[in-house]
């Protein structure tokens, strides 16, 4: 008889409902819970597979469209390496020597098979043709500055992404208050200038006025870690400037647009604090959108900070890449983009993939 | 084995007159929109005693909702009280602060939603949303919450009990969550429990489950609860004390007897009109659109299997079943949304093509369809007067003023004026974007008008003149309809003929008159006996039916 029954359960819950703190739940029943989740693990092992062979094809298009792009630069490359004075046969010889005397489809097929084994190529500058052979292996040029401009992008992601978070997060708490706008006004300030002018204003205060740090960023391959860290504060400074705002805003929109949703409602109705509401209750909804933008920003700190590395001299791919192009040097130009490329499609992998993590719907599928 | 409920007034724990638990005096509420705080409340009272079940019933817009969550002392954003008092156990909830009112909310007052589906939070466990509260506040620890809310799914029929809790809310059916919402709001034994329209989104034989398991809840732990609805038969099932409202004003309050045998007000009679209003059946052989033997398919998910339907003209045959029966499916098939797999759909003999990208503009036109939600039915940016004028140049080549004048023609057919020619939809009330979606309809001159659910989002007032206006159309120019709903009501006032469909199949057809009447195939028969009906007792026979 079921309403026997309920008075049962009535029984049970008055017996037991005495004011206790609850102890930290590690039941059997949690460790199930624990072992189903397990095995959906490998629902999302093969989901990232998938999306890598979808970035692989990216990658692939991409490459072609770099490759275009770069025949289509203006001018010839064999006449801007060797300057005015050459004759036409020497830049003929010199040409052939590059291979570029053959159509464009078999250099694309020659460029990426070597690609595709990890080789890159020699770069074009210091070529015997024009003296003596002093030409580089393009990965030796790259990687170094490659490492510098990850750890300058890392360096400002440790910074920027928990300031961006916290202040979007409590600007959320405090929706309308003067804390959310003093919040908006800084980092809106902030992202409204250009980034060498930021550049310059925190080496005016910190390297000038009150030289607290050193205000060019010349980092070696043979310095200590703390030491890198000091030399690159200003940068890493100025790049945090420039991309707070944009995280800081879009985590409080992401919030804010969920607190007109019914189940916030029915959390205030079961007597949740603000704050919980906003932790507990919106915030694990909203991270997909905040890790899109988070991935959008640190994308950026990897492909777009050649104007920072120029103010502060830093040692990065930026700067590589913008001299390359100037001097035609064709191999290092299609690395550095093939690079950029791949760093844009792994961490947009890495915001899909916290965006299925953090979605039940796609996690637990009916 | 649900023979164990009781009815609501045999009850041995009838409430005691002096034991008040809530009262409300003069409340005033504000809700600031067009720039201005318009009233929503004005000057209600309210009392409530510990154990009893206030039914509140009314059109939307009368301010149920406002006043149900006013009685937890909550008011939603935008919103203000301006005057009036609510006591509750002692307590101003008025005057109280959030910090006093967040100590009761979830605890002694709790509150089911109109749609569990969107109430619960789509990132945790349900078991973990259902003792929530209770643990935050230190009334039990997360073991033994967690070990009743087990022993409250089962007792509330839920399938599964020890592992439901264990599901994110996407994965159970919406009746399911609605009574796992039902053991959230009982979880923390509350004084108090608020029901906004917690069965208006379910279907009908999900709906009287609900209902059962809801009562028997109440009636357990002897909880006082604001029961809202729309719907007097439900509310008849549910309240000792039924007060009726309109436009935040108190119509009457009595007991639910006297106010179903006797309603003192003009107005409370006119609310359940849908349910009088009756059409005389007419049969004819003369098929219009004939649905021979269609399958059809979602992708791999077969959701049609072999449906016959004859629709005669000038006739409407209604389609009835549960969501997910196949209704709106077998609609868009005959549209031409979906292509069926295998059969056809024949139009005055002629077979039309499966996709409606291969039929002739002549073919489209002849049969139109109206949506469920008229609100996403119709371009926001556009004006009435665009609305209609498009189907008018498109089949009929109109324009200009020849255009404008048949617009205001169809519109006065709708019962509109020429003044609503300028309108967008937004400032049009819930009944009339629906006629205008009708005046669309009828802007081609169609043979057939497909029906989805078009009274289903609308108050009972509301629905009434649109069904009546349907069959005016239909008297005066010959109309057939195909009319989908999970409305039993709508089909006696509407129908000619009746097609039962359960999982993509035809269970039962014929005319009105048969359907409705003994011997019905199971099926049939469990959909009938789930319709409310005004009397009170409804709700014990029909369980006490089932389970002999």
């Amino acid at each position: 008889m079921t309403s026997k029954y309920f008075r049962d359960v009535d029984q049970k819950f008055i017996l037991s409902r005495k004011r206790y703190k609850s102890p930290k739940c590690n039941s059997v029943h949690d460790v199930t819970i624990w072992l189903s989740k397990a095995h959906l693990v490998n629902a999302v092992i093969s989901t990232i597979f998938k999306r890598l062979g979808l970035g692989l094809i990216t990658l692939f298009l991409v490459s072609i469209i770099i490759f275009s792009a770069i025949n289509m630069l203006p001018g010839d490359f064999g006449q801007a390496v060797l300057g005015q004075a050459a004759t036409e046969e020497t830049v003929a010889v010199f040409r052939k020597e590059l291979g570029l005397d053959k159509p464009a489809f078999f250099r694309y097929l020659d460029w990426i098979g070597a690609v595709a084994q990890g080789d890159f190529g020699t770069s074009f500058s210091g070529r015997a043709s024009s003296g003596i052979d002093r030409s580089r292996p393009v990965i030796d040029l790259v990687a170094p500055r490659l490492s510098n401009t990850l750890f300058l992008a890392a360096l400002t992601a440790v910074i920027a992404v928990p300031i961006a978070l916290f202040l979007g997060i409590t600007a959320a708490l405090w929706r309308n208050s003067w804390y959310d706008k003093g919040a908006s006004v800084a980092t809106l300030t902030t992202i409204s200038f250009p980034e060498f002018f930021v550049a310059y204003i925190l080496i005016l205060l910190f390297g000038t006025l009150w030289p607290l740090f050193p205000s060019l960023a010349d980092i070696r391959p043979d310095m200590a870690m703390a030491d890198r860290i000091y030399a690159s504060i200003l940068p890493a400074a100025t790049l945090t400037l420039v991309i707070v705002a944009h995280m800081m805003r879009m985590t409080r929109a992401a919030i804010i647009n969920l607190l007109a949703s019914p189940y916030i409602e029915m959390a205030r109705l079961k007597g949740e604090t603000p704050r919980r509401i906003i932790l507990k209750h919106a915030l694990p909804n909203a991270w997909a959108p905040i890790a899109t933008v988070i991935a959008f920003n640190l994308a950026y700190l990897v492909v777009g900070v050649v104007v920072v590395e120029v103010v502060f001299v830093y040692p990065g791919v930026g700067q590589l890449m913008v001299d390359a192009v100037s001097s035609r040097d064709i191999p290092v130009v299609q690395a550095c983009a093939l690079f950029f490329a791949a760093t844009y499609i792994l961490l947009n992998l890495v915001a899909d993939i916290i965006g299925i993590v953090t979605n039940p719907r796609l996690l637990h599928p009916k | 084995m649900n023979n164990g409920t009781t009815s609501p007034k045999s009850s041995d724990q009838s409430p005691d007159q002096n034991d008040v638990l809530l009262e409300i005096r003069d409340l005033k509420i504000e809700g600031f929109a067009d720039e201005k705080w318009n009233p929503i409340i004005k000057g209600i009272d309210l009392t409530l005693r510990r154990g009893e079940v206030l039914g509140l019933i009314g059109e939307s817009g009368a301010g149920k909702s406002t006043l149900g969550l006013a009685a937890m002392g909550f008011t939603k954003a935008g919103c203000r009280i301006t005057g009036g008092s609510i006591v509750y156990d002692g307590i101003d909830l008025v005057s109280a602060t959030e910090a006093e009112k967040r100590a009761l909310w979830g605890t002694d007052l709790t509150y089911v939603a109109q749609s569990a589906a969107a109430s619960f939070n789509p990132a945790h466990r349900l078991i973990d949303q259902t003792i929530a509260a209770t643990v935050r506040e230190g009334l039990q620890s997360s073991q033994a919450a967690k070990a009743d809310a087990r022993d409250l799914y089962g007792a509330l029929s839920l399938p599964n009990p020890d592992t439901i809790g264990d599901r994110f809310p996407h994965q159970v059916s919406g009746g399911q969550l609605q009574r796992v919402m039902t053991a959230m709001a009982m979880s923390s034994r509350p004084k108090l429990i608020v029901f906004d329209e917690p069965t208006t989104a379910l279907d009908v034989t999900t709906q009287v489950e609900v209902l059962l398991s809801m009562r028997k809840a109440v009636k357990e732990f002897n909880t006082a609860a604001i029961y809202i609805t729309h719907d007097l038969a439900v509310v008849a099932q549910m309240a000792d004390v039924i007060k009726v409202m309109q436009h935040g004003h108190e119509v009457e309050e009595a007991d639910t007897r006297t106010m179903l045998s006797d309603p003192k007000e003009e107005y409370t009679r006119s609310l359940w009109s849908v349910r009088m209003l009756e059409k005389e059946p007419v049969h004819s052989d003369d098929i219009v659109l004939s649905i021979d033997s269609v399958d059809a398919a979602y992708g791999k998910a077969k959701v049609l299997h072999d449906v016959n339907i004859k629709l005669p003209r000038g006739k409407t045959v209604s389609i009835v079943g549960e969501s997910g029966s196949g209704k709106s499916t077998t609609a868009r098939v005959v549209i031409g949304l979906l292509s069926a797999s295998t059969g056809s759909v024949s139009f005055n003999g002629e077979r039309l093509p499966a996709h409606l990208k291969n039929r002739t503009k002549e073919q489209l036109r002849k049969i139109q369809m109206i949506y469920q939600m008229a609100d996403t039915a119709m371009n926001p940016r556009q004006t009435v007067g665009e609305i209609i004028g498009r189907p008018l140049e498109f089949y009929h080549g109109l324009k200009g003023a020849d255009a404008d004048k048949r617009v205001i023609e169809l519109l006065e057919q709708i019962d509109l004026d020429e003044s609503f020619f300028d309108r967008l939809p937004s400032e049009l009330s819930g009944g009339q974007k629906q006629r205008v979606c009708i005046a669309r309809a009828l802007a081609a001159d169609p043979e057939i008008i497909i029906c989805d659910e078009v009274t289903s989002a609308l108050d009972q007032i509301v629905q009434e003149g649109i069904l009546q206006l349907l069959l005016r159309l239909q008297k005066e120019k010959n109309i057939s309809y195909l009319f989908i709903t999970h409305d039993i009501a709508t089909v006696s006032a509407i129908s000619d003929e009746i097609v039962v469909m359960n999982h993509g199949a035809v269970v039962e057809q014929g005319s009105k008159d048969a359907v409705l009447s003994p011997p019905y195939p199971e099926y049939t028969k469990l959909l009938l006996s789930s319709v409310p009906e005004m009397d009170p007792d409804w709700l014990d026979a029909v369980t006490a039916k089932r389970s002999s």
